[in-house]
């Protein structure tokens, strides 16, 4: 895997505040990389950082092998950005900002016309592209913005928190296209609070809290990491007594709701795999069999609340 | 195709420059005002001052037109575009702050060559005769540069809010006019007047205008020339660099 993104020991002071502390990670090429943490945790400073909008105390970025600080602009040429307000020129239309972009990104005109048309049609503004911008809504404006970040078909998009305070046909059509980019081949550096949105899309996510890096791993390894106690969810096609389920590898405990039964265990697919043979022995159907893993809600408030000092 | 080279950066320059022009310049307040400020001034003096010959009124008013048009609006540019978060879509683009700056001096300068050729043309309309055409013309395009790259360097406190920069930008902008040979001559200005002027460029400029309508001058052309050049340069790099320590601030 080749590494996109590469910081290290990136900081950021303001002040007495250290809004950044030493944080380091790779975002490797073709990943949607989730990057988490409750508000004011430093997520938009790291991003501001590792964009070249501003630059850092200490540490260093890499991205898409130019250093951020002593190559910007062959850095910035080859990556897109959406940041979380919206900041396209309300003065113009959504033609002129994306011509704008364009030749801010040095493509020639006919292509920058192609590419305009395109993305407008993908994000649905084509019929409002003369329109100027300041009679947007705020989901539309996002678009635009989506649009604007592609308009020179970068390798790596950064997102902070594109869908904050959006409505649902937006989150979704932005959400939808993240997906199909990244299909494409898009590396996606995607920063968010929604939980929900980091557990359907990222491949992995970084939680930072306090400016400080307090888990990265994969959505699911994160979720099961925090509880190293788990439970499933089991039911029969017919009555099955309490300590037969007790008994079973790697059982600790069974507790019955409704006409299911939810068993504690240290070992999840140890436990899987004798409720199955116990299901064969016992001659008796399994109807429905869940693991209840803690959410990356769960996940996200262990670990930030693990990492307050 | 080297996105940091110098001609890319140029031709990206001239993007920001057309975008200026297009949001902050067309506008028809700063179209009206760009004009109505200098010609209030203009006849203010003119009626109140009538010992003045008209050759070296118009002069001044040419040089107070470029001065406060090329430096009208380019010191708001950068605290409105913080406010709006434009700045920080501009910064997260391939372009260097030194970019930005020269695209918002190219639009203060071409707005500020706009206007005060029509102020150039109401002195020919009043029956003034240009003696020496091209030397107008290239110092108005040398001046313009100096007076953008003045504007710019007004914008460089780091502060969001336009009005505490315009409030600035008055208090530099106004005194300097009367330091300038504009409403008094420079003969008639007493040892220390003439020590302030010659630490203004608008001084040279207006001594070239006077210049080029009446063939007088008070210091030698070429030394006219060559401080407005070297003012030109010195606000050019200096606004430069001083932006690309502050802009960051602004984020």
């Amino acid at each position: 895997m080749t590494a996109i993104i590469q910081a290290s020991n990136l900081t950021k002071v303001f002040g007495k505040s250290t809004a950044v502390d030493h944080i380091s990670f790779d975002v490797q090429k073709g990943e949607i990389f989730g990057f988490l943490g409750p508000n004011g945790a430093g997520k938009t400073t790291t991003t501001r950082m590792l964009t070249g909008v501003i630059p850092p105390d200490a540490g260093t970025a890499t991205i898409l092998g130019h250093d951020i600080q002593s190559e910007p602009v062959q850095a910035k040429q080859r990556f897109g950005v959406v940041p979380e307000t919206s900041n396209a020129y309300t003065d113009l239309s959504a033609w002129q900002n994306l011509m704008l972009m364009g030749e801010l990104y040095g493509l020639p005109r006919t292509r920058a016309e192609e590419r305009s048309s395109d993305l407008l049609g993908m994000v649905e503004l084509l019929e409002k592209k003369d329109q100027k911008v300041q009679a947007y809504s705020k989901g539309m404006k996002q678009r635009l913005i989506l649009a604007m970040a592609l308009i020179h078909e970068p390798e790596l998009l950064f997102l902070d928190e594109p869908t904050s305070g959006l409505d649902v046909q937006s989150t979704q059509m932005i959400l939808s296209l993240l997906r199909d980019l990244n299909r494409q081949g898009t590396t996606i550096f995607l920063t968010t609070h929604n939980m929900e949105e980091a557990n359907r899309l990222c491949h992995r996510v970084a939680i930072i809290r306090c400016g400080k890096m307090a888990a990265i791993d994969a959505p699911e390894k994160l979720k099961v990491a925090i509880d190293r106690v788990h439970k499933i969810e089991v039911s029969f096609a017919r009555e099955i007594p309490a300590d037969a389920l007790a008994g079973l590898t790697g059982v600790i405990g069974a507790n019955r709701t409704g006409d299911k039964w939810q068993v504690t265990t240290e070992n999840r697919d140890a436990t899987i795999r004798s409720l199955v043979t116990f299901s064969q022995q016992n001659s008796t159907a399994i109807v429905t069999l869940n693991t209840l893993a803690p959410s990356l809600d769960d996940a996200f408030l262990r670990l930030t609340c693990e990492a307050q000092p | 195709m080297n996105p940091a080279g110098f001609s890319e950066q140029v031709h990206r320059a001239w993007a920001i420059a057309k975008k200026d022009i297009r949001i902050y310049y067309l506008k028809g307040p700063v179209l009206i005002f760009g004009v109505f400020m200098p010609v209030a001034l203009f006849l203010a003096f003119f009626m109140g001052s009538r010992q003045l010959p008209l050759s070296f009124l118009i002069s001044g008013l040419v040089g107070m037109t470029l001065f406060f048009t090329a430096t009208a609006v380019s010191p708001a540019i950068f605290p409105w575009e913080g406010q709006a978060k434009t700045l920080e879509r501009l910064a997260s683009c391939p372009v260097t702050v030194e970019t930005i700056v020269f695209g918002d001096m190219i639009a203060s300068t071409l707005f500020g060559i706009g206007i005060t050729i029509i102020t150039v043309i109401i002195g020919l309309a009043l029956g003034l005769s240009l003696l020496h055409g091209i030397t107008l013309l290239a110092i108005i395009l040398l001046a313009a540069c100096c007076f953008s790259a003045i504007g710019m360097l007004l914008a460089v406190p780091p502060t969001n809010v336009p009005s505490n920069i315009m409030m600035l930008s008055s208090l530099i902008k106004f005194p300097l006019v009367f330091i300038s040979g504009i409403f008094v001559p420079l003969e008639q200005m007493p040892f220390w007047g003439l020590v302030l002027s010659v630490c203004s460029p608008l001084t040279y400029f207006t001594d070239l205008v006077r210049y080029s309508f009446t063939g007088d001058h008070f210091f030698p052309v070429v030394i006219d020339i060559a401080a407005l050049a070297v003012f030109t340069l010195v606000f050019t790099v200096g606004t430069m660099f001083l932006h690309k320590k502050t802009m960051p601030k602004r984020m």
